[in-house]
């Protein structure tokens, strides 16, 4: 039988690799997300208490959705008024019985829904990426709030707020329409890009957490490909993180802090993340629907296969640029662009572009940063300075601030 | 569930009576209600005069007070609503945006509070 801590650290580990599938199906039979959450959380505390005398049970999971769904029975019994309550509560122990009665109950997959309501476009951004992040991902509002670098309170009111709204504002738990798949499924990919971004700007410095983001979201990228299989843009994205991923390890090193892309070693990446974003990213291609996910991890592509950085395809890459900003034009795609330019030789043309997007990119490091070294390309050491103050204020990173420093200091 | 669609849109922004997009701006309009109707989710649907026509009253100290103007200042001004009644927010933004005036204004869907009163 399992001691306390060992049983207090398999319920970690379950709640960690089952939460999101366990909150899927409690949700889908109790038709609220908060209910869901509270008889989950009620289940999770009976198991200790139960499981610490009778050990573990054969299929905890369905255990946890069992108990879970009579404490919803309890928690509609106390709260509402008796008559109003009363079918709810006899579908959901006929529910139960159903569940009883089958010798190794299935847990329906119902993440799905559960990612699609989390990812609504009627939340604020912020909001998605936290709700996913701790109801589909499993992760402690303490994590979550870690990962943004929030207080706790602060995001523990956050996703209250963001549970209010999606009962109080009818967003559905469901999967999207035909008709609404593809800006449904982007605000999804948006999301899980947003965490991986998140964890790839973290230091060396910061929390386990946010490093452990970028893992998060190759997780839940996976997660798209078995729960929605055949769409070429989530394995685009997942080709695209994987391949960015595998060169996590040749950004820093100890001496000298961040490196470049084009100064890696490349003895350092990882060969395994490679192979598999490179196949990944043909079977999304050979479904020949083009999609900004997949441009983009072909141009990672590009980089990584050239053998050396002086081998390296610019004017294609600067032709996948064209078609990015064609289909999904922003200023930071219009930036790449530009320093594409740049590296085909056309340096005159490519700090023109730059200096037109000064304004919308003000407050972007990577801007700066790309703008200090094209000075500097083109001997404007004066601006190449400047640029290099700017981009080094915005830094969040240590590293990264060295690194400029030590730019900016070669001049 | 019950939705309140407000209309809202900057003055001048569509098109204006004369102008040639205006037959399709108000057809657009006909349309809209029409599917709502059909559908059998129209629970009531209005275009308001302009904020010039607005009065606001307040009751302070036992006191009716009335104002000329509307109650806030803004660029957008609520210009027309419909109440909706859809299965879920989803289908609410679909039919949200059949509204003519959202290709250059707003519309804000708020879902309608329940209630409920003790039983008599």
């Amino acid at each position: 039988m399992k001691t306390a801590p060992d049983l207090s650290a398999e319920i970690t580990r379950l709640m960690r690799n089952d939460r999101g599938r366990l909150m899927a199906a409690l949700i889908r039979s109790l038709g609220s997300f908060d209910l869901a959450e509270d008889a989950l959380q009620d289940a999770t505390e009976k198991a200790l208490i139960h499981w610490s005398r009778s050990g573990l049970p054969d299929n905890p999971q369905a255990w946890l959705l069992q108990v879970g769904r009579r404490a919803a029975i309890d928690r509609i019994r106390k709260n509402q008024r008796h008559t109003r309550a009363a079918p709810e509560i006899t579908r959901l122990m006929k529910e139960d019985e159903e569940a009883q009665g089958k010798a190794a109950p299935e847990i329906p997959d119902d993440r799905l829904r559960l990612i699609f309501t989390c990812c609504h476009p009627a939340l604020e951004e912020k909001t998605r990426v936290a709700l996913t992040l701790r109801t589909v991902c499993g992760l402690t509002t303490r994590e979550v709030a870690r990962a943004f670098l929030d207080k706790d309170v602060a995001m523990g009111q956050r996703l209250s707020r963001a549970k209010a709204k999606i009962a109080a504002a009818g967003i559905p738990f469901s999967v999207p329409e035909r008709a609404d798949w593809d800006q449904r499924l982007n605000s999804v990919l948006r999301v899980i890009y947003l965490i991986f971004n998140e964890g790839w700007t973290a230091g060396s410095g910061d929390e386990p957490i946010r490093i452990q983001l970028c893992d998060e979201a190759i997780w839940l990228a996976r997660l798209m490909t078995t729960l929605a299989p055949e769409e070429p843009e989530i394995e685009g994205l997942l080709a695209l993180m994987l391949l960015n991923h595998a060169r996590r390890s040749a950004r820093f090193d100890g001496e000298a802090g961040f490196v470049p892309l084009d100064r890696q070693d490349r003895a350092l990446w990882d060969q395994t993340l490679i192979d598999e974003g490179l196949a990944l990213l043909d079977l999304a291609v050979a479904r020949r629907l083009p999609g900004p996910f997949q441009i983009q991890a072909a141009i990672s592509a590009l980089h990584i296969q050239a053998d050396r950085e002086d081998d390296i395809d610019w004017p294609q890459i600067l032709l996948l640029y064209d078609r990015l900003l064609h289909l999904a034009p922003s200023p930071v795609v219009a930036l790449n662009r530009a320093v594409a330019l740049a590296e085909t030789g056309k340096l005159a043309r490519a700090r023109q572009d730059l200096s037109a997007l000064a304004a919308s990119l003000e407050h972007y490091q990577p801007f700066h940063a790309a703008n200090a070294e094209l000075a500097r390309r083109a001997g404007d050491r004066d601006a190449a300075c400047a640029a290099y103050e700017r981009a080094i204020a915005l830094s969040r990173n240590d590293a990264e601030q060295d690194w400029l420093r030590r730019q900016r200091a070669a001049l | 569930m019950q939705y309140l669609a407000l209309i809202y849109a900057e003055d001048g922004a569509g098109p204006n009576p004369g102008d040639p997009e205006f037959a399709d701006y108000m057809q657009g309009y006909m349309t809209a209600t029409k599917t709502y109707q059909d559908a059998g989710i129209m629970l009531g649907g209005e275009a308001l005069e302009g904020v010039e026509t607005a009065t606001c009253v307040r009751v302070r100290g036992g006191k009716t007070e009335t104002m000329d103007g509307p109650f806030a200042e803004t660029k957008e001004r609520l210009g027309g609503y419909y109440l909706l009644d859809c299965r879920d927010l989803d289908q609410a933004i679909e039919m949200a945006s059949l509204i003519p005036t959202a290709q250059h204004g707003t519309v804000e869907l708020r879902p309608i509070m329940h209630i409920e009163f003790p039983d008599q």
